[in-house]
């Protein structure tokens, strides 16, 4: 069974950083959580792993 | 006793120049004494390119500068003979903690690679550079290298033509002129020069202040860099603590935008937020202090027919990442050679534009950088500020986000991919250190590698057979001869050869690859030879 990766994973960070926040210039906040909701949808469904994904739901929640 | 930065090391002196009737013509002219210029001085003396530096002061730079000095530069510094001082005061660190809000998130290790003779970086305040380096210039001047060093001369005007430029320069006996075949400026951000000539300087201007002082405390905090996001003590907000010798600590608080900058500065407030963060019990001195706001610029190119622009004059960026005078020392590096070649006659002017196509290549990859780590300690929106504090907030718990952290990513050299002066790569060998790179160290029997190859070129082989010299047209290219039967700990091995058997490199004065392949072949080297002296 796969669980959720919490190692680091993404090649050139600091690329897809700016990349991330490049995306929402010029977004209300509105338009920028519509945007997160819909990029977390998409990366959801590529990831498809039902046990990963619960990991990563209570991974989010989770705070002290 | 006065500190290092009240003592005048190179006080005005009347030069002969000052009487002559017409300008007196120099090889080349430095304006600026800082490190740039004087690091290109030193260089271009040692190289026997006879050499004028002015500068308007006479001391030792002023204020909370440059204390990050990374390996490249340690490198260069080597070279010039000024390596040693800086890593014998320096101190050296290798632990950065991240801290976010109340907590420590996460802590991280340098990992400084083993087999090299310098370590990743040094703290070490700029005066003393500037010193060890005018300090080098008087050892120079011993031993009879064309190097002179003029105080209290300030440049007023320059104008140019195609064989050279003129500069009127001020002086507490009045103005005078003289001329130079190149005039190099290195008079930093605020280049009088730059402005002189018309030229633009744009890019960025960050909306924040930060006030930086730097104090003087016995604090048994141990060597490492500590980096806070938004804590208690300076709510909505950074702040970083490093160590530098003498017991001096450097101390950044962010401040934001809309802030009073005289109410800021005074004592009693610094007082106020040192003790906040710090502890009441703290006891210290104040070195200095100043609100900077910083900005990420740079010129569209950096030459202007017979004056050229190295250093801040050329390109600025936010502090974070300690790129300033790491990478001007990197133009002075890439400058210095090609100057010579030009003056022997060797190499055409079209080799200059190297320098610009290179150092363009290497600022706005130091630009680039920094500017990330500007827009992750200072959100431009709110959503940006989620995200950062996303980023943060998981990082306590998982490894993930933890890359993405960027509190400013220390200076690495840029490799020169895709410069005019790169000859053939062979395949088999290892990536990092491909032509354009800058050659990695490794021990080498009684030494180390870098140490070996001096200001000129070379050609190393690993394992292979070689004339011990190269010419072309009057330019010789040394054969430093190496094998991997010495290579007990297989440094050399893994940074030259990778799946290759043997190696053959083809290596600048400025210790940047040209060329390499797995065996010598005369026509090959030559040709790559050629091509790196730009012609
Ligand atoms: C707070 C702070 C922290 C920094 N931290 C780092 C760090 O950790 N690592 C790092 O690499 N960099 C750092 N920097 C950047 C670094 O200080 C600069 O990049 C560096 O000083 C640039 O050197 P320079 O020789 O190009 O210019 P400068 O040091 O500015 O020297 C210019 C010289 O030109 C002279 N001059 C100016 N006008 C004239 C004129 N008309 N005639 C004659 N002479 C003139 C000046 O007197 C001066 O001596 C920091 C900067 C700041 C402000």
């Amino acid at each position: 069974m796969n669980s959720l990766n919490t190692k680091a994973n993404i090649k050139s960070p600091d690329e897809f950083y700016a990349e991330l926040l490049a995306v929402h210039e010029g977004l209300s906040k509105a338009e920028s959580d519509a945007l997160n909701a819909r990029l977390i949808l998409l990366l959801a469904n590529h990831i498809g792993d039902r046990q990963v994904l619960s990991e990563a739901l209570q991974a989010a929640r989770r705070k002290d | 006793m006065s500190k290092i930065f009240e003592v005048p090391l190179y006080p005005y002196q009347r030069s002969p120049d000052q009487d002559a009737r017409a300008p007196v013509r120099h090889k080349v002219v430095v304006v600026g004494a800082g490190p740039v210029g004087l690091a290109l001085a030193v260089d271009l003396a040692m190289q026997d390119v006879p050499v004028v530096v002015v500068d308007e002061n006479d001391k030792v730079s002023w204020g909370s500068r440059a204390i990050c000095f990374a390996k490249r530069p340690l490198e260069i510094l080597d070279r010039l003979g000024c390596g040693d001082p800086m890593v014998d005061k320096g101190v050296v660190w290798n632990l950065g903690k991240v801290f976010f809000d109340k907590r420590q998130v996460f802590d991280f290790n340098l990992l400084t690679e083993q087999g090299h003779k310098r370590p990743a970086f040094i703290n070490l305040q700029q005066y003393y550079l500037e010193q060890y380096l005018v300090d080098r210039v008087r050892e120079l001047q011993a031993e009879g290298k064309p190097i002179e060093l003029r105080g209290g001369s300030k440049v007023l005007d320059v104008s140019q033509d195609e064989s050279g430029a003129e500069l009127t320069i001020d002086t507490p006996d009045g103005p005078y002129r003289i001329s130079a075949e190149w005039v190099v400026a290195c008079d930093g951000a605020a280049s009088p020069i730059r402005t002189l000539l018309g030229l633009e300087f744009t890019g960025r201007v960050f909306e924040d202040n930060f006030l930086i002082a730097d104090v003087v405390m016995e604090a048994d905090f141990p060597t490492e860099r500590w980096f806070w996001f938004d804590p208690p003590f300076n709510r909505g907000q950074s702040a970083l603590l490093h160590k530098q010798p003498d017991n001096v600590w450097r101390i950044d608080f962010q401040l934001g935008w809309d802030i009073d900058r005289e109410k800021e500065l005074k004592p009693e407030n610094i007082d106020r937020r040192l003790k906040a963060m710090l502890g009441d019990e703290i006891s210290y001195q104040l070195e200095w202090s100043s609100i900077y706001t910083f900005q990420c610029r740079r010129m569209e190119r950096f030459r202007e027919g017979r004056v050229l622009f190295a250093g801040d004059s050329a390109h600025q960026v936010s502090p974070f990442g300690a790129r300033g005078a790491n990478s001007g020392l990197q133009d002075a590096d890439n400058l210095a050679w090609k100057l010579r070649l030009i003056m022997d006659g060797k190499s055409p002017l079209t080799l200059l534009d190297s320098y610009d196509a290179e150092r363009v290549h290497g600022a706005d990859e130091n630009i680039l950088n920094s500017s990330r780590s500007t827009d992750f300690i200072t959100p431009k929106s709110e959503i940006s500020r989620i995200f950062r504090d996303a980023v943060l907030d998981l990082s306590e718990r998982y490894e993930a986000t933890r890359p993405m952290v960027n509190s400013g990513r220390l200076s690495v050299p840029c490799t020169y991919d895709g410069s005019p002066l790169n000859g053939p790569d062979c395949a088999a060998m290892p990536e990092r250190t491909r032509p354009g790179s800058p050659m990695v160290d490794a021990p080498v029997p009684g030494g180390w590698l870098l140490d070996r190859l001096g200001s000129a070129f070379h050609l190393l082989t690993i394992d292979a057979e070689a004339p011990d010299t190269v010419s072309v047209d009057g330019v010789a290219c040394q054969r430093l001869a190496l094998s991997t039967s010495d290579d007990h700990d297989g440094y050399l091995r893994q940074r030259y050869l990778g799946n290759a058997a043997a190696g053959v490199y083809l290596v600048r004065p400025d210790q940047h690859v040209a060329a390499r392949w797995d065996h010598y072949d005369a026509a090959a080297v030559k040709a790559a030879l050629g091509k790196a002296m730009g012609r």
